[in-house]
């Protein structure tokens, strides 16, 4: 009992070991060589450690902002950056995420094996970030331990399955068929977008055809952005606030100073976290990629956003604007709605405003792309403020997550986790059937239009 | 130990912020390279720390490439992330020049 209590008490509950686990098991699956197994092993633990590092720092940026916010706006004011949330939820929840991202892994594979949709979710990060979702609003609506491991996992395994499904008719349109399916959790905003192009974007031009200046370089480079961007919002609300707010922090030094190195600390801090997220990856992807691919040869690998980029390389920067711009309007929506005020987050339009952008370009244009990313802006303003009713004390860290899919289904799973745990597996298990069910009603009629 | 070849490329695939599919980039590339018999081993960067970091070459996708080419470091830009046969020929050609 002994050995089984050390294992359970001093490995799986770390959940640095519990991942660096993941990834041993995996690289020996593989018949990695021994150094390779090795350094493999450790760079995830230690890929870990430093998100958790970067977690505190990002702690430690957050909480002068919440306070700058309420005292201008009389508000809670929120940043949606996921890689802040993860890593702040990962330090209450670690153990149950890396069972649900690794058991639901499996279920992804399985889904894809029994249904025609055949695509296999490789975007590891945002794996990661939907077992966080979902294990903190199963956990808190108060569902604990292996049910809240499984009922997250089956959710992970048909989100995994079918949002990559739901939008390959798109994604085929914009990559010209290129053999590989999108797998990046906003795809909820971009079958928006491609939805809203094909509505209004009759006859308009692509927006391919439009020469940017380069001096729109800097744009690219998120993290640059992010840091932009921050160092604004800190800056102008600390001048709006006055010197009293973050007398607290800046220990007497000048506040408009004080403002300026979180703004920059923020950024470094989310440069930290992804470094993290960075090592643990190299190792685990791979892996799950030789795994997949001995199990189910046929299947489609799903992918990250940026992997469509260069099909439309002007369509993600209008799209990012658009998007950016989507999310101010938003923004100054919440405060009449009675919600918490959503500051857009940088890194989430770059991202998901830029594909948003591809996909509404392929169906409609400059206007496509234009009005399909504004309305994604608006969703990935509106979703994470409707999120955080399901979050918790978690909800009141001055963060969310952005991308449209980890709030619908965190919603979801918050509202199903809601009925205790035999309703919680009845409405998982309706949610698996139905969203399922659909993915492989839209895989047969585009196998169908060949 | 003795090499055949002469030294060891360092290559770096580069996406935005080296998460997601800059991986994938890495994946392709080392098939690649595998296929082509090339000595090389590749790592995985994103943007802003891979203008600053030492490598014979950036493999990554057309938005990006500026930020190397200004810098003089020597880049291909890749259109199908996952396409073995466009990054062989890509490569190939890189290795010439040189």
């Amino acid at each position: 009992m002994s050995v089984i209590n050390f294992i359970v008490n001093e490995i799986l509950s770390k959940p640095a070991l519990l991942v660096g686990l993941m990834a041993l098991i995996g690289l020996i699956a593989l018949k990695k060589s021994f150094s390779e197994v090795l350094s493999g092993t450790l760079k995830t633990i230690i890929g870990f450690l430093i998100l958790i590092a970067g977690a505190n720092l990002v702690i430690g940026t957050l909480s002068p902002l919440g306070d700058l916010i309420q005292a201008v706006f009389k508000l809670h004011g929120v940043v949606p950056t996921n890689e802040a949330i993860v890593a702040l939820a990962l330090q209450s929840f670690g153990k149950q995420v890396a069972a649900i991202m690794a058991l639901g892994f499996v279920f992804n594979l399985v889904f894809a094996w029994i249904t025609p949709a055949k695509y296999v979710f490789l975007t590891g990060h945002h794996l990661l970030y939907l077992a966080t979702v979902l294990a903190v609003v199963i956990g808190t609506a108060g569902i604990k331990g292996a049910n809240q491991i499984i009922i997250g996992a089956v959710m992970l395994g048909t989100i995994a399955t079918v949002m990559p499904a739901l939008v390959h008719p798109f994604t085929k349109r914009v990559t010209n068929d290129a053999g590989f399916a999108l797998g990046h959790l906003n795809t909820l905003g971009y079958i928006t977008s491609a939805l809203v192009g094909k509505w209004i974007g009759k006859g308009s031009k692509s927006t391919e055809e439009i020469e940017i200046s380069e001096k729109w370089n800097f744009l690219k480079e998120p993290i640059v952005t992010t840091s932009t961007v921050m160092i604004i919002i800190y800056v102008l609300l600390a001048i709006l606030a006055g010197p009293s707010v973050l007398n607290k922090y800046s220990s007497g030094g000048n506040y408009i100073m004080y403002a300026l190195m979180e703004g920059l600390t923020f950024g470094a801090s989310i440069a930290i976290i992804i470094y993290g997220v960075r090592m643990i990856l190299g190792e685990i992807v791979p892996a799950f990629q030789g795994i997949a691919l001995k199990i189910i040869p046929n299947a489609i690998p799903a992918l990250d956003c940026p992997t469509v980029f260069p099909y439309a390389p002007t369509a993600v920067i209008v799209g990012f604007l658009s998007s950016v711009v989507g999310g101010i309007i938003g923004m100054f929506l919440m405060g009449p709605l009675g919600l918490a005020l959503i500051i857009p987050g940088m890194i989430p339009h770059f991202f998901d405003g830029g594909t948003a952008g591809v996909y509404g370009n392929a169906t409609g244009g400059r206007r496509g792309a234009v009005l399909g990313a504004f309305v994604n802006g608006l969703l990935i303003t509106i979703l994470p403020a409707l999120l955080l009713a399901y979050m918790g004390t978690l909800g009141l860290a001055n963060t969310t997550f952005g991308d449209t899919d980890f709030c619908w289904s965190g919603i979801i799973g918050g509202l199903i986790s809601k009925m205790g745990v035999a309703g919680a597996y009845i409405g998982t298990i309706i949610f698996a059937v139905i969203l399922l069910g659909l993915a492989s009603y839209v895989t047969i009629k585009l196998n169908q239009s060949k | 130990m003795e090499q055949k070849s002469s030294k060891k490329l360092k290559i770096l695939a580069v996406c935005g912020m080296g998460l997601g599919s800059g991986l994938v980039l890495k994946m392709t590339l080392e098939k690649a390279i595998k296929e082509m018999g090339i000595n090389a081993s590749v790592e995985v960067a994103d943007v802003a720390s891979a203008t600053t970091m030492a490598t014979d070459l950036v493999v990554t996708s057309y938005e990006f490439a500026n930020s190397f080419f200004q810098k003089g470091i020597k880049v291909i830009t890749i259109k199908n992330y996952t396409n073995v046969n466009e990054m062989k020929e890509k490569l190939q050609e890189a290795l010439k020049e040189s």
